[in-house]
């Protein structure tokens, strides 16, 4: 119980001392999970707009399976991006394995399905009134697609932000084609598992500490979202 | 060639036929209200014509163009429409953002656009309420945003879903005055439905009655109003009294009717022994306490049997051996102490009957 005791006052005084490798860590996982989010978004959203506006076969099988794809494990995509991207895959050309880029590659794929589906949900909620009125108006198809996002863009934002965090708290995928490479692709996460195995516990409860202070800012600002 | 034209037109939902055979022309500048009790088609009509969706067969025309021959077609054909819904929806931004919308979208500079919409803002009385959400207008004030945002667009066709029906009669006669003004003021031409016949009157030049998906009866005001084709036409121009009689005589046109027994003087070219229907408008019928003679040519024996004030007039039923029912002013509703049971005269001219072959 001291152990645990010493371990959080220690944690707490790297943090508000600043302690530069608990800062680069964290620094370093937000900068690849928001790039994440934003390519994800940039992909995602357009591709959600097709699907949405569009009539196909098929359609409501492929929002099932996207949607089935919310919860797919972390190592899973990690084994198959590492396998892509290893010297001797397809990509390994690229030599990104066991970089930050991979690390967002990963990530990306991850979070996919959380923004597409979300993302068609949040499009589903506008009302059809708005369509028409939009349509009567005169907006042209894709005039129609920036009206409808615009009208749903709470609902976005908070895909959007459920996809940052679901991608700031994974670890397999950040440990597998990351490496945990110190001062490289170490994050937040993978930092925390090697130095709880190592028994640093000051430092996994120092980054744990700002995970968790991360996962409650970003609950924060969607329930602040939500009620709008 | 007329402005717009639909052909045939069906359309049909869950094997229901909503709209039957509808062949409409309405002329450049024409002010055509579509009238018809709820539920007659008359919002399918307007989607139709506004491409919102696509008819189960016929086609509609806009200046001689099938409108659906291509989504190209479709978008500049609607870019020359304007349609206000029946329940308007604003978009979830500020008030002057709703109105630029539509020339936005037709790529308009925006200060043309601040031009346009500073002048309409006042013209629809929502300058104050320029920088404000829409989304948190009254339900009258969303209404003229709505009319706003369409008017801005300088469509040639304006089609307007009941645009009073969700307001309160001050809301409703503002909306109507602001129609009233941008009809006199633009050349336009406008499809509106409502259910309201005064209200076709007071805005429209010509009439189509939309009764359970067919168009039972199109024709000017002045038709329409006095010279209804069937009994549900009648009913919706305010001819409350409608009675089944048989022709007993017919000189020169001036008919003998028989109503159960009572009979009374129409003028109409019917044959003798021909069952009809006579409709009568209660404003055309006067009561007076004993028999007058005046012009009119049926003066009928009856007791009141119930009698409403609404406002400045008075209601009242008699018994005519059929039942009858007359519009009176308040006053002389007083003076005379109509009440239940009091025996009066029902007189009304012959001319003011409206007679209709039943079927």
């Amino acid at each position: 119980m001291t152990e645990l005791w010493n371990g959080l006052v220690k944690a707490v005084e790297l943090i508000v001392t600043l302690d530069p490798e608990v800062m680069q860590i964290a620094g370093r996982s937000l900068m690849i999970s928001v790039s994440s989010a934003v390519i994800g978004s940039v992909i995602c959203i357009p591709v959600a707009c097709l699907i949405h506006f569009n009539r196909f076969h098929g359609k409501r099988f492929l929002v099932s399976l996207i949607q089935t794809f919310y919860s797919v494990p972390t190592v899973a995509i990690g084994l198959f991006v590492f396998v892509f991207i290893s010297r001797a895959g397809p990509l390994g050309g690229l030599g990104i394995l066991f970089t930050p880029t991979a690390i967002v590659v990963g990530q990306v794929i991850l979070i996919t399905p959380i923004l597409l589906g979300l993302t068609i949900s949040a499009l589903n909620s506008v009302d059809r009134a708005i369509l028409d009125t939009a349509r009567s108006l005169g907006a042209s198809g894709w005039q129609m697609a920036v009206l409808v996002i615009k009208e749903a863009r709470f609902a976005v934002m908070a895909a959007v932000i459920m996809g940052f965090g679901r991608a700031i708290s994974e670890v397999g995928i950040s440990l597998m084609v990351g490496g945990n490479i110190r001062g490289f692709t170490r994050v937040i996460t993978t930092a925390i598992s090697l130095e709880t195995s190592k028994g640093d516990i000051e430092l996994s409860l120092a980054l744990g500490i700002i995970l968790i202070f991360i996962a409650l800012v970003v609950n924060i600002v969607m329930n602040r979202i939500q009620q709008r | 060639m007329p402005l717009i034209e639909t052909r045939d037109l069906w359309q049909r939902r869950d094997g229901h036929d909503i709209l039957k055979n509808i062949n409409l022309r309405v002329e450049r500048g024409e002010i055509f209200a579509l009238i018809g009790p709820t539920g007659a088609g008359k919002t399918t009509l307007l989607r139709l014509i506004d491409m919102l969706d696509i008819p189960a067969e016929g086609k509609v025309f806009f200046n001689g163009t099938d409108i659906n021959s291509s989504d190209k077609v479709r978008l500049e054909t609607r870019r020359k429409m304007a349609f206000v819904l029946q329940k308007p929806v604003v978009f979830n931004a500020s008030v002057y953002e709703n109105i630029a919308c539509g020339l936005r979208w037709r790529g308009v500079n925006s200060r043309d656009i601040h031009k346009e919409v500073d002048g309409i803002v006042e013209t629809v009385e929502l300058k104050s309420y320029k920088y404000r959400n829409a989304r948190t207008l009254s339900g009258g004030e969303v209404q003229r945003v709505a009319i706003a945002r369409a008017i801005a667009v300088q469509p040639e066709v304006l089609l307007l879903d009941e645009p009073t029906a969700n307001l309160d009669p001050v809301s409703a006669s503002k909306i109507e005055d602001l129609i009233a003004g941008i009809i006199k003021r633009e050349t336009i031409t406008v499809i509106m439905a409502t259910h309201d016949m005064s209200q076709g009157q007071r805005l429209a030049d010509r009439i189509g009655v939309l009764v359970n998906g067919e168009m039972v009866q199109t024709g000017g005001l002045h038709e329409i109003f006095t010279s209804p084709r069937n009994k549900q036409v009648a009913e919706l121009v305010g001819m409350e009294n409608i009675i089944d009689g048989v022709v007993t005589s017919n000189v020169g046109e001036m008919a003998t009717i028989d109503i159960n027994g009572r009979v009374i003087e129409a003028v109409t070219d019917f044959d003798v022994g021909v069952e009809v229907s006579v409709c009568m408008r209660p404003e055309d019928i006067t009561v007076a306490l004993s028999r007058i003679s005046s012009s009119a040519r049926n003066s009928m024996a009856g007791n009141i049997t119930w009698t409403v004030s609404t406002g400045p007039l008075c209601r009242v039923e008699i018994d005519c051996g059929f039942p009858l029912v007359a519009l009176v002013t308040r006053r002389s509703a007083e003076e005379m102490r109509l009440k239940k049971g009091t025996q009066v005269f029902a007189n009304f001219k012959a001319v003011s009957i409206h007679v209709l072959r039943r079927n």
